[in-house]
């Protein structure tokens, strides 16, 4: 082989590869995002059942209700709408009424929605970005600014 | 007293940095060599200072002393000694002055190891670090001063977040550092090489055994702190994809890539201008991944102090570091001769093929890192890329490789022989053959593909063992013959072997706990029993302990398995005094079979009772970390190599340092 024939075989696998990859990361881009709304932007936009998404808000005070066996209901609030939630598992340290929260999961027929994935914060003055921010936005929730550092 | 002087050493590093990045590099070009040799002495001081601003932190946290805000902000008196040190790195500023410190250490071993580096060559890369070493200094006096203080002083601290209170994570961040930072030497020499404008194999030769020793660090780090997410976070899983875990592994895909290009480079002098980039784009992932975990742009699990002013000035040296670097590159470019032809069926082609491929896979986990942050600056929806795209993404890339990974160092140089690699492979072919049928025949009723995953894992550990034998030949040579050859092989070439077997158990481990996971949620109340995997466990009941500087909720199970007590585990929830805060110590009972692992949750407030209570069992998990240790190991065995050591004379020079010029 030349020293061209060698060149474009090289050229000819890294133009491949990154065209398969490039599909790969498109199809998976395409199925597996999940978008993340709260509670007001789920009733304006009207999100079909069955649509995997996230969905943040403050846990609802008084709302939290224990179920069968480790399943557990709660409200996620942005204050203005409020949506049911049920989860069936182990709660992470940090949930408690009042704090900010991300559940993972779709909406049944009857607007309730479907978590399976409950997600963790480290720290109890930590607001998940989205959250602060969606919460901002509608004038809910100020936050503090500088919050203590946490590694 | 000994605060103000830690701040005063930190000034005196930034203005020392500012001399070693701006004299040796001016002695370069003047042709200067006692302006060169400014670089050494001042790579030292550097040293000196900042770790005698570090320690003045920490003894700042030791004490106690509660009027620097940082320890008031972290610390706590009646934590244990321990964690008031690691505390010291727990937090924004403390760890950047720790990042600091690591780059001042690998500077000044550069500039005391590398006797036999070409003056011109030493004096442009100790002014590189220097510079970034300026950088990251002004950053910290400006932005996140460690030593403010507070009048008046409090009483009492506001604690250490209690999760990062562990022996795993007390370490983690150093070994962290040390990865990212390392990789600013292959960077300095890159640009060092760069504004020479000459790159030959000696350099990569120079470039390696730094290289080595940071990726060591790093593929350390990142075990150690996906171990610590294993047992404290208590979800049983070991890898989440978050941005912050995706910000240290981009760099180490980087940095493996560049390992092996780097070896082309030094044995056959070729692909060089890619091995340079490589060593660009390596730091530039590390400091990428500074950026993105400093300035809190992603949502990510791991809670970190959001600062818009500090991400923009981590940005701001992301754009001078990179942008000056690559554009450097883009004009220096042509200059650089290729040399060294190669057919694509060679150790050079397999080498080249690792590279496409993990560059191509760190790519895509950089877009699904990243791609989040682009849609919300273009459309404003918010979205998570989850565990589902990278691994429909990451996976396929990697698996072309793993295939490939045995036939690679079974190849000649220049021009290989498929058939005759793939002939003295055929033993490991069939152990990975018997393995799928085992793994089949043992666990039928898993994802079908599990079993071939598993063959994958074993193909590559077997397959490094095939090739050592091929080198020692064993079973054509006598036994004492290939004894004595086993003994006479360089050790890179062991450590080569060791580091590929530890990445065959990984994906052993990797493979077997995500497809045959168990796990099972229940309510318990005392007495209660349930089954997982074989084993039974009896819930005995949960009572209230005091710790330290914690109260716990210690749940007891007692573990059965085939009628015969085998253990206890005793999960627990802690709450801290300060901050109050609660965690979750998962109880996991190991064996060679995997992790038995039970997660004590909440006391259900309802008639029925009983805790919640959460069961895995996670086959050879154990395998990941081991994996990591061996490839840790490899790494070890081969920076120790003669051929590599960092400080060796050169043959050729007969009285290694004379008399400096004066």
């Amino acid at each position: 082989m030349t020293r061209k024939q060698r060149r474009a075989v090289l050229i000819l696998a890294c133009v491949g590869l990154l065209g398969l990859s490039s599909l790969l990361v498109l199809f998976a881009l395409r199925d597996s995002i999940v978008f993340f709304h709260t509670p007001s932007d789920v009733a304006e936009k009207g999100i079909a059942a069955g649509q995997r998404f996230r969905l943040g808000g403050l846990v609802a005070e008084g709302s939290v209700r224990r179920g069968e066996g480790a399943a557990v209901e709660f409200g996620v609030t942005d204050s203005l709408k409020t949506i049911r939630v049920t989860y069936n598992g182990v709660l992470p340290d940090l949930f408690r009424e009042g704090q900010g929260v991300v559940t993972e999961g779709r909406l049944d027929s009857a607007g309730k929605f479907l978590a399976d994935t409950v997600l963790a914060k480290h720290d109890e003055t930590y607001m998940p970005p989205e959250v602060a921010k969606a919460l901002k936005e509608r004038g809910v929730w100020q936050g503090s600014e500088s919050k203590p550092n946490t590694n | 007293m000994i605060v103000e002087i830690g701040h005063f050493a930190l000034v005196l590093a930034l203005t020392v940095a500012l001399i070693q990045s701006a004299l040796p590099f001016w002695g370069a070009r003047a042709r200067d060599e006692r302006l060169m040799d400014v670089g050494q002495p001042a790579a030292v001081a550097q040293l000196a200072l900042v770790a005698g601003a570090f320690l003045a932190l920490a003894h700042a946290y030791v004490v106690s002393d509660f009027s620097v805000e940082n320890v008031y902000l972290n610390s706590h008196s009646a934590k244990p000694l321990l964690y008031r040190i690691s505390g010291v790195w727990g937090n924004h500023e403390g760890s950047m002055l720790l990042w600091v410190l690591i780059l001042a250490l690998f500077g000044a071993a550069v500039a005391v190891f590398g006797t036999n580096l070409p003056r011109a060559l030493k004096a442009n890369v100790l002014a590189v670090q220097g510079a970034i070493a300026v950088a990251f200094l002004l950053f910290i006096v400006l932005t996140s001063n460690p030593f403010q203080r507070l009048a008046p002083a409090p009483a009492e601290g506001l604690g250490l977040n209690p999760i990062l209170q562990d022996p795993a994570l007390a370490f983690h961040p150093p070994f962290l550092y040390a990865g990212y930072v390392g990789f600013s030497i292959a960077f300095a020499f890159a640009v060092a090489a760069l504004i020479e404008g000459r790159v030959d194999a000696a350099w990569a030769r120079w470039v390696r055994p730094w290289t080595l020793a940071a990726w060591m660090m790093l593929t350390l780090g990142i075990a150690m702190g996906s171990w610590w997410a294993y047992y404290e976070l208590g979800w049983g899983g070991w890898w989440f994809w978050d941005p912050v875990e995706n910000a240290s592994f981009m760099p180490w895909l980087a940095g493996t890539a560049l390992l092996h290009s780097a070896v082309v480079m030094e044995k056959r002098d070729a692909l060089k201008v890619w091995t340079v980039l490589l060593a660009i784009l390596t730091f530039s992932l590390s400091l990428m991944g500074a950026f993105l975990v400093r300035s809190g742009v992603l949502s990510s699990v791991h809670a970190f102090a959001v600062d818009p002013a500090r991400g923009v000035f981590i940005l701001g040296i992301l754009v001078v570091f990179i942008g000056g670097a690559l554009a450097l590159f883009a004009a220096r470019m042509g200059e650089l001769r290729q040399g060294g032809l190669f057919a694509p069926i060679s150790r050079e082609g397999s080498l080249v093929v690792n590279n496409l491929l993990l560059t191509t896979a760190c790519a895509t986990v950089l877009v699904g890192t990243l791609y989040p942050l682009g849609l919300e600056a273009l459309t404003g929806d918010k979205i998570s890329v989850g565990p589902p795209y990278f691994n429909m993404t990451f996976g396929p890339l990697m698996l072309p490789l793993l295939v490939a990974l045995p036939f690679g160092p079974l190849l000649a140089w220049k021009r290989g022989d498929l058939a005759a690699a793939a002939q003295r492979l055929w033993l490991a072919a069939a152990v990975a053959l018997v393995a799928t049928v085992a793994v089949y025949a043992i666990a039928y009723r898993g994802p079908w593909l599990a079993p071939l995953g598993i063959a994958l894992g074993v193909w590559v550990m077997a397959g490094s063992l095939v090739e050592l034998a091929s080198r020692i030949k064993l079973g054509q040579a006598s036994l004492p013959d290939a004894w004595r050859r086993l003994k006479g092989m360089p050790r890179a070439g062991h450590g080569t072997t060791m580091a590929h077997f530890g990445v065959g158990m990984m994906v052993v481990g990797i493979v077997a706990t995500s497809a045959y996971q168990s796990e099972r949620i229940l309510v318990m109340n005392p007495g209660d029993r349930a089954g997982i995997a074989g084993f039974t466990l009896t819930f005995k009941g949960a009572a209230p302990q005091r710790g330290p500087n914690y109260r716990e909720e210690v749940g007891l199970f007692e573990v059965e398995r085939g009628g015969r007590a085998v253990t206890s585990l005793v999960p627990s929830k802690r709450l801290y005094d300060a901050p109050r805060q609660t965690t979750t110590e998962a109880g996991i009972h190991a064996s060679w079979r995997g992790d038995l692992y039970a997660v004590l949750g909440d006391e259900q407030v309802n008639a029925a009772g009983g805790y919640a209570v959460r069961l895995y069992f996670n086959p050879l998990v154990r395998m990941i970390w081991i994996g990591a240790l061996v490839m840790f190991l490899g790494g070890l065995l081969s920076v120790t190599d003669r051929r590599l050591r960092i400080g060796a004379p050169r043959r050729t020079r007969v009285r290694p340092s004379p008399v400096p010029a004066e």
